[in-house]
């Protein structure tokens, strides 16, 4: 047990871990959203998650080709705005196909939670292998030559060509704050800020929290369940392309079964912070990411994830509710 | 009634008739009908157990490759008597790999296993076969304890790790000019065993350890502990993927040193995983060397794909196999009496076995990537 280590590095690993858990509190946020509507568990989240990862990687493929090239952040602004869009785009869209396809219907039918949750593994598990059998579905339609570059190979590690070079911009203690971390954090901060003001302030907020509050008095208020429902997968999807932009300018490259542990992570945070709490899935993503860095650096890399759900554990059993405890439902206006 | 106990009978029907072609094996290769009565192996198969897909499954693509070259030039000599070849596919996980052996060995057609492909998987099956008197030759196994149980059916033509690790540490201490050397590995079954020993051997030069997991991408912890240690090199025990997002995010947090790993991280599929620069100056040994000139021309004919590391490891062991065949020999106790007492020289380099299935003569060989790409073809063999 190393707690020397741990003090003399305090700063590099939790810098370093709040990056790490700005990714967790992103896909942390389209749990705990599609949970407080619902009191559904979307366990596709995490591919929504991972085709957003691709849509990063297809859009650097196709614009710089697959040449390996490493640049600076500042640099790759333009390519990397064009894979942001396209990250949010596509998993909106997957997002909102798991809304129509494999909830829509047992919700309408007033089918058990329980059969919506085995639904939403079963979703897990077709997107994931749809990615991994790509190739074949392209040769299906005849294009897998045109499109081996992104359809090669499908069951392997698919790496961006781009490798983002991040820049020292200022000391805090004995690290060097990059710009890639700056960016990472930030930009998560700013979208769970402007998530939780639109949730707050507009009407489209309103109809979210009357939904989670109450269906029935919500449908006779005059809230359309479906649309508040469909919006919800929406801004989930949305977080998680920002998510996986911000993933793929750090780690880089991904594959079929990337999301799977992430969303696991991710889901651990939406519940440490109180799911179906925004505020809450902040929290518990950066809390998550930093005490998974100090685990491993007190006990080794081998137990960070026991630290981590042992925290879990630890803190539902004081606080069952979750660290901030607030249903989405309850949030004031 | 009658019609929905007519439904549910074919829905029975339908599902044991599902899961009965689900317990089916993939078959590739050519298999004759006609059944020789002439003692000869005819339509018999060689049986391949290793990773085809996975975080490792280029690796096995390889060795699948190489075990095609072979049988495809012994079915051009023997075109009435063609043996053929049955692919299982473990992904190289020891847990997958059970269930298969056990289908291995009641498929009667096969003859010989070329595989397991990794340690893990060698040690998790390696009775099986053994109890079943199945003989098979790994291309890839390096895993020193594999050949330390007893099992006389089981032996590889490629040098174990305490021989690579030795050379690995030597490498970078001598070689590298390191002074303090920080060990990282995976856990599993080959990585651990040769970052042991790379650890062993560096004795005091050793600057720290630890240990990731497989599927593990953010490793900012280790970056951190790298650092921190002022270790100037870094060993990295395991595969490629883990292997080139290491490299990646240890240059992108700064740090100058001389990464190297093993054998299971030689593959062109390191340089992807780290980006070029990244990987440029990473030192990748194996217990292989290069293949001769005329292979990859001829394995591209076969496979429409470059060979890599273990194709010419696993074309050797079919062709002990097939000498096995030529020899007149059929039945398993033979065929294993043939292996153990098999002196030649294959694509790989002169091969013959020890009583405990260790191949006798091994060279390290250590490949750099350069300029963004893997040498495969200039390697420096480390005394």
């Amino acid at each position: 047990m190393d707690f020397g280590f741990l003090f003399h590095n305090i700063i590099e690993l939790t810098i370093t871990g709040l990056a790490l858990g700005a990714i967790y509190a992103l896909v942390a946020l389209g749990y705990t959203m599609v949970y407080g509507v619902l009191q559904l568990i979307n366990f596709a989240h995490s591919e929504v998650f991972m085709y957003g990862t691709f849509a990063v990687a297809w859009v650097v493929v196709f614009f710089h080709g697959t040449t390996s090239a490493t640049q600076s952040l500042g640099s790759s602004l333009g390519i990397l705005g064009a894979a942001l869009v396209a990250a949010m785009v596509l998993s909106a869209a997957i997002a909102l196909l798991l809304e129509r396809v494999a909830y829509r219907p047992l919700i309408k039918k007033g089918a058990p939670k329980l059969i919506a949750l085995i639904s939403a593994i079963g979703a897990s598990f077709s997107l994931a292998e749809i990615m991994g059998l790509r190739d074949k579905i392209a040769g299906w339609v005849g294009l897998q030559d045109d499109l081996s570059a992104y359809v090669s190979k499908a069951r392997d590690l698919y790496s961006s060509p781009i490798d983002v070079q991040p820049q020292n911009l200022f000391p805090v203690g004995n690290y060097q704050v990059t710009d890639v971390d700056l960016l990472v954090i930030g930009a998560a901060l700013a979208m769970m800020v402007a998530l939780d003001q639109f949730v707050r302030r507009t009407r489209f907020g309103r109809g979210i929290r009357a939904v989670a509050q109450d269906p029935e008095s919500a449908a006779l208020m005059g809230v359309n369940s479906t649309r508040v429902v469909q919006l919800t997968f929406l801004i989930g999807g949305l977080m998680a392309g920002v998510a996986a932009t911000l993933y793929m300018i750090r780690i880089g490259s991904t594959r079929q079964n990337a999301g799977f542990i992430l969303g696991v992570k991710a889901f651990t945070a939406a519940v440490l912070g109180g799911i179906g709490n925004l505020r809450g899935a902040l929290i518990g993503g950066l809390l998550l990411g930093v005490v998974e860095n100090y685990g491993s650096a007190v006990f080794g890399s081998q137990w960070k994830d026991v630290v981590a759900f042992v925290l879990l554990v630890l803190i539902l059993l004081v606080r069952p509710s979750g660290l901030l405890g607030e249903a989405l439902g309850k949030a004031r206006a | 009634m009658i019609r929905s106990t007519l439904v549910r009978a074919l829905a029975v029907t339908a599902a044991l008739g599902l899961s009965v072609t689900a317990c089916g094996t993939t078959n590739n290769g050519t298999t004759s009908g006609s059944k020789s009565t002439a003692g000869a192996a005819c339509g018999k198969n060689l049986a391949f157990l290793g990773a085809e897909t996975g975080d490792a499954g280029a690796l096995g693509l390889n060795m699948v490759g190489g075990i095609k070259l072979a049988l495809d030039e012994y079915n051009k000599k023997h075109s009435s008597c063609k043996i053929g070849l049955k692919e299982f596919d473990s992904q190289g996980s020891p847990d997958k790999a059970p269930a298969l052996a056990t289908q291995v060995v009641n498929d009667s057609s096969i003859i010989g296993l070329v595989g397991p492909g990794f340690s893990g998987e060698s040690l998790a099956t390696g009775k099986t076969f053994f109890e079943a008197g199945l003989p098979s030759i790994s291309p890839s196994a390096t895993n020193v304890t594999i050949t330390q149980q007893g099992w006389t059916t089981w032996h590889r033509v490629i040098g174990n790790d305490d021989a690579q690790g030795k050379a690995d540490a030597t490498y970078l201490t001598s070689t590298g000019g390191a002074k303090k050397v920080y060990v990282v590995d995976d856990a599993q079954d080959y990585s651990k065993g040769l970052a042991t020993v790379v650890k062993t051997a560096l004795g005091a030069s050793a600057a720290g350890s630890d240990e990731i997991q497989v599927g593990q991408t953010d490793m900012s912890a280790v970056v951190t502990k790298v650092k921190s240690s002022g270790a100037d090199a870094v060993f990295y025990g395991g595969y490629y993927t883990e292997a080139g997002l290491l490299v990646k995010q240890l240059r992108q947090a700064g740090w100058k040193g001389t990464f190297m790993s093993g054998d299971g991280a030689e593959d062109p599929a390191f340089v992807k995983a780290a980006g070029a620069s990244a990987a440029n100056g990473a030192v990748l040994s194996a217990p292989a060397a290069p293949a001769p000139a005329d292979f990859n021309s001829k394995y591209k004919a076969v496979n429409s794909a470059d060979a890599g590391l273990y194709s010419t490891q696993a074309y050797d062991a079919a062709n002990i196999f097939l000498g096995a065949l030529d020899a007149g020999k059929s039945t398993p106790e033979d065929i294993n009496k043939f292996i153990g007492s098999y002196t030649g020289t294959g694509a790989s380099g002169p091969i013959s076995f020890d009583a405990k299935g260790d191949v006798t003569a091994t060279t390290i060989y250590a490949y750099m990537v350069k300029n963004g790409a893997l040498d495969t073809a200039n390697p420096t063999p480390i005394k």
